[in-house]
This record gives C-alpha cells, structure tokens and sequence, in this order.
C-alpha cells in the first residue's frame, strides 16, 4: 500500500465524490417524477396513456442503461439535443430508474386495499379525494423501501455517466489508475466513498421509514 | 446531418459479432455467478469464522461499490500482480464475480427461510445433517431462489454492455467500431438497444419456461 | 350539491315515499346471475334485514344501493333520487357523490383508514365534504365516540384497536356524515363472537333512535330482535319476505325452512 500516494490523491476523490452525490440526488428527483408520471399513465382509464406507460417501462428496463446513456449523448447531437455530460448524465440516469420507479409506485398503490377506496368513496368522496387522501398516504409508506433499494442502484448506477466524461467517483478512479498503476489503492479510495454515500442514501430511508411508521 | 439507418446493414456484420460476444460473456458470466453464488452462500451460512467472515468482507465490497469500478479494479489489478488476461477474461470474471456476490445474497436468504421445523422435522426422522439438507431444506429453496436469480440473470445481460469499456468487442464496442467508421451513433446504439431488447426478451422466455418447470416439481 | 334529481324531502303528499326503493335489480358477474330482478322498498324509519345462502346475491344488492357495484338493469331510489340516475362521465360522478354522503355503509372488514386516527378517521368526510371548521367536526366527533362507547380511543390508531372497537368506529365514521340511511354489509361477520354484542348493541341503539337501516345479516337472532321486516334472499331473487315472527316461524317457502333449518341447528 502507498499511503503516501492515496494521502495526495484523495482530495481529487473526495470532489469527484460531491460530483457522484449531485448526479444521484438531481436523477433520483427526475427519477420519483418519472415514476409518477409513468405509474399515473399506467393506472389511468386513458388507453394510449397506459400502453406508453406500459412501452416506457418495458423499452427502458429491457435495454442496459449505457446504450440508453449513448443514444442520448451521443446520438442526441444528430436529433439536435445538445447536452453537456453533466446533464445527460442527469436526464439519462433519471429517465432509466424512473421505469424502475413507475413499477414500484404502481405496485404499492395497488397493494393498498380494494376496500379502503370503497370505504372511501361510501362516504362520497370523489375518485381524487379517495385517491389523495386515502390510497396515496398508504401507498407511500410502501414505496420507502423500494425507494432505498432504487436509491442505492442508482448511486452505484451513477458510476456509468463516468463513459460520457462526467468528472465522477468511478472517471476519477480509473484516470487515477491510469496513471498510477496502484488499482488497488485507488480501488479503495472509491470504495470507501462510493459506501459512504451508500450509508448515507440508507439512513436518510430509515430516517423516512421511521418518521412515517403507523403509530 | 439526419437520421439514414441504412447503413446499418452494410455493417450488420459488426453488431452480429457484437451478439455472439455478448452471448458468451454472459453465458460465462453467468455460470461463474451461479457457482460462486452457491459457493458464497454455503461459506457464509456454514464455514467457519476464519472463512466466512473475509467472503462477508468480500461480499458487502462487491455489493456497495459499481460494477464499473469493480471491472477496472480486475482489468488492471490482476495485471499489477503479474497475472496478464485477455479484457474478455477479465470481463467474465469481474461480472461473474459481481452477480455471484448479489447471487449468494439470494440463496443464502432462500436457506434461511425455510422453516426451521423442516429441519428438525426431517432430523427426527433420523436423517443426517447432510440429508436433511439435500432432501429437505434444498427442494424447498429452489423454489424460492428461482425467480430472484432469474432477475439478476437479467440485470446481468444488461450490465454486460459495461464490459465495453475494457475493449471487448460485445454489442456495445461493436457498434462503437462501426460508429468510428460511419459517424452515426444514433443509428448503430439505437439499433443495438433493439438487440438487447430481442436478447432480453429471449431470456425472459426462457426464464418464465424454468419457472414453470420449477413450479411443476411440487 | 345542486342537482335537479332532488326534490324537496317534504313535499305535499310526497311523505309516504319509500326511503330506499329498487326496482327490478339485475346484476351479473360473467356469465353469473347473482341478482334477477329484486324488487325492495323501505320506508323511513324502517329496519329490514335481508338473510340468505352466501352467495344469494344480498351483499351484492347492498352494494348497488351504494352504487360499490353498478346495475346491469334497473332502479335504485334514495329518498325521491334515483341513485344509478342516467348520467354519465363528470356529471354521474358528482351526483354519486352527494347521494353517497346520504347514506352510510358499514363494511364486513371496517376498512377503517389505517394511517389516520380515530378521530380523523371519523372527521375526514364532514371536513372535506360539508366544508364545516375542525371545530363543528370535532364536536360532532366526539359525541359519536362518546355514542359508541370510544370517547377515550380519539387519538388511537386502528391497529390498536380490538375487532368490535374498529366496526364501532366505522359505524360512527358513517354517522359523522348525518346520513338519511344505514347500510350495514355483514357488520359482525369478522368478528370474534365475544365482541359481536357490542357491536349489535350500537346497532340496536340506533335502531331506537328511529334510523332507517337495511342490514344483511346471518344472525338470525339479531335479525329478529331488531328488524321490523326480513327478506330471505337466495339465487339471486327474494324468496320471500315479513315480519321476523312469521319468517322465522311460519316460512312459507321451502327454501326458506331449508335455509333456517340449516341455521338453527348449527
């Protein structure tokens, strides 16, 4: 081990680091806006609206998230998207976990039960008051778990837009590698930040988890 | 400069060569995960201490850090300690390492779930440890274990484009090598995505086949 | 609530219409027939129980009432307003709505609101819909808790609460809406038998306070207590209906001995 090295090193991982965060955070935004969009369309009585819900999750979890990264960024200039690497990183990641995301959220207002809408709704409250007030609240308790399990694919996920040249964790390392030729001192300088970032995704869901437990 | 998806023929070659890799990465791939997975979880579950607790070190790494990083850290690691492979070997055994880690999570989890009773039930009866677990506890796993390794399978093929970045000429550096002729990423990434749609679906096939099967044995 | 189905509830010589009236009720699921044509009408005040073979089609007939399932064919008044009215779309809905707020329905498995208290349990409706301040609500509130007996359980989440504590609260969740009817679908079915009394006697109360109910039941017991008539329901029509003394006693129909027959010695 060259501690001498990783000592002179680690600033340069711990700013890539802030870049990963940022990544994270902005797509995992665009990813929870995406999901709701999708699980809105795929829930919906509008027939064209739930088949490209449906089409959405289907073409974006059955393809890999890189080749989704590269018709963006670089196939986006020959359809006149211009995007810096920052913000296809952004678009590209959040549009991809936002399939994901459209799943669980889907999933969770479906397992809230038929009868609380019906109780609900005998009471005269409109299809959106029942779903606002009744269904959504419930459902949301479901989905923090799979948001955490989201949450974290997408950290470690983030390590892709390193390919279109975003300055990130994983760009970082392997530049460092590159020129170093110490992988395993650098391997672990990521390491310790990309779980770092990790552990603090998870306690921010546990935070989330506790704060809404029933009673 | 438009779209003109017709020179994607003329190098259908590239991306047919690019298929054929990608299939035996992950077939590759895919076995090591499997045997790893099983090897992982009987060494966390039932080894002892001095054994078991580096492969949990090992797995919580694998499981907490990006395939990408994991992929480099292989590439080069092996060659800084004197062991030279080819990017395709490298490439097979960092992603069969990653999924063999999520892999043990699942089988070790599907172990544990099987009720405690069916253990000592079959104890009772006078069957040996050993038995107990190849008659009694493993029928009853398979079933449970199935569907999730089906779902890293899955991820598995996808996260198999990652390799591209080692120079291994699956789909995704196939395409890159005809973009470098033609200039046309949209063409040649969007008609690869189509690939690994084909492929995935293939594979879901497959997958929900096993599954029947799976079901059928009870 | 400014719907041109109303009319007013008291008008001359319109006293006498029935509270709840179904005319030739038909439903079906697929290719089952569960109602062929029910006919019922309860007057105000009145307290009718229906009985029958599950599957008979009775809770499905409750539910119609609040339109949880939508008629194949056929009428269903509440009070002088037809419930399954001919609109459609935006219009249908909000007129459901505010005959909803007319009735009460109290369900076999509570669907109690699990993430809201009790007492927000029972003021959600009346704030949202009547538009009345958390005060007027509150207070309404609280002297429904205090009716069936759960004053003390107002900040209680319903996971806390017992079987027959939840359906108490349902049934003052329903009354908070100061509904013209009760609709009440297997209310005591969930229930431990310990806790179906308490339960019964909410019901029985509201029964001496003169509420119009309509209560699908297999307690016979109960049913002869409390009901001032009883339908026996089965395959789907009305097999035969009275005063509980008679049915109970005297059926006249051989399904109906069969069906009692079954009952009483279990």
């Amino acid at each position: 081990m060259d501690l001498d090295l990783m000592i002179k090193v680690t600033p340069f991982f711990v700013e890539a680091a802030w870049v990963t965060v940022q990544i994270s955070v902005l797509s995992l935004v665009l990813g929870l806006a995406m999901g709701a969009l999708g699980a809105w369309a795929r829930l919906g009585r509008s027939r064209p609206l739930r088949v490209l819900g449906g089409a959405y999750v289907s073409l974006f979890r059955g393809t890999p998230c890189l080749i989704q990264l590269f018709v963006l960024y670089f196939g986006g200039p020959q359809v006149g998207i211009n995007l810096d690497p920052f913000t296809a990183g952004v678009i590209g990641l959040g549009v991809n976990i936002g399939a994901y995301m459209t799943e669980s959220i889907r999933g969770a207002i479906l397992a809230v039960e038929r009868g609380q809408t019906e109780a609900a709704r005998s009471l005269g409250l409109s299809r959106g008051q029942a779903m606002r007030r009744i269904v959504l609240p419930q459902a949301a308790r479901l989905m923090i778990r799979p948001l955490g399990v989201n949450s974290v694919a997408l950290i470690k996920g983030s390590a892709l837009v390193s390919t279109i040249s975003v300055v990130e964790l994983t760009y970082t390392a392997q530049r460092f590698i590159g020129s170093t030729y110490k992988p395993f001192e650098m391997f672990a300088i990521a390491a310790v930040l990309y779980m770092a970032i990790i552990y603090g995704a998870i306690r921010c869901v546990q935070w989330l988890d506790a704060r809404h437990a029933i009673d | 400069m438009g779209l003109d998806f017709s020179v994607v023929p003329e190098y259908a070659h590239f991306l047919w060569i690019g298929v054929v890799w990608t299939t035996v990465l992950t077939v590759s791939a895919a076995l090591l995960a499997f045997f790893g997975g099983i090897l992982f979880a009987m060494i966390v579950l039932y080894a002892p201490r001095l054994l078991a607790w580096p492969t949990r070190f090992f797995v919580w790494l694998f499981m907490g850090t990006p395939l990408l990083l994991q992929l480099y850290l292989i590439y080069f690691g092996l060659s800084q300690v004197g062991i030279d492979v080819p990017a395709l070997v490298a490439g097979i055994v960092g992603l069969g390492l990653h999924f063999a880690v999520y892999n043990a999570d699942v089988i070790r989890a599907g172990i544990v779930a099987v009720d405690p009773g069916q253990n000592e039930g079959a104890r009772s009866l006078g069957l040996s440890r050993a038995q107990s677990f190849r008659y009694v506890i493993i029928p009853q796993a398979v079933r449970s274990v199935t569907p999730p390794l089906g779902n890293n399978l899955i991820a598995l093929l996808k996260d198999s484009a990652l390799v591209s970045v080692l120079g291994v000429a699956e789909l995704v550096h196939a395409s890159q090598l005809a973009i470098s002729e033609t200039y046309r990423p949209f063409e040649f990434y969007i008609t690869a995505a189509a690939l690994y749609y084909l492929l995935n679906l293939l594979l879901e096939a497959g997958l929900r086949a096993v599954e029947r099967k799976v079901e059928a044995t009870r | 609530m400014s719907d041109t189905m109303t009319r007013p509830a008291t008008g001359g010589g319109k006293a006498t219409r029935p509270m709840i009236e179904v005319k030739d009720a038909h439903k079906s699921f697929g290719a089952i027939e569960v109602l062929k044509g029910i006919d019922l009408s309860v007057e105000r005040g009145q307290i009718v129980a229906i009985i029958g073979p599950s599957g008979s089609g009775k809770s499905t007939l409750l539910r119609s009432i609040n339109h949880l399932e939508s008629l194949d064919r056929g009428e269903i008044w509440l009070d002088g307003v037809q419930v399954n009215a001919p609109l459609t779309g935006k219009a249908f809905e909000r007129h459901i709505n505010a005959v909803r707020q007319r009735m009460g329905m109290v369900f076999q498995h509570f669907n109690l609101f699990p993430h809201l208290t009790v007492m927000e349990n029972v003021t959600l409706a009346p704030r949202l819909l009547q538009g009345l301040s958390g005060e007027a609500v509150r207070a309404r509130a609280e002297k429904l808790l205090d009716k069936v007996g759960l004053a003390d359980k107002a900040e209680a989440y319903p996971s806390r609460l017992s079987g027959g504590q939840k359906q108490r609260v349902a049934i003052a969740r329903a009354l908070a809406m100061e509904p013209k009817v009760m609709l009440f679908d297997e209310a005591t079915s969930a229930l431990d038998p310990e806790l179906v009394d308490e339960v019964n006697l909410v019901m029985k109360q509201l029964a001496q306070e003169h509420m119009t109910m309509l209560i699908v039941t297999h307690e016979m017991r109960f049913a002869g207590e409390v009901a001032d008539r009883v339908l026996f329901m089965d395959g789907g029509v009305v097999v035969e209906e009275g005063p509980p003394d008679r049915i109970f006693t005297a059926p006249k129909a051989e399904r109906t001995r069969a069906f009692l027959r079954k009952y009483l010695r279990d």
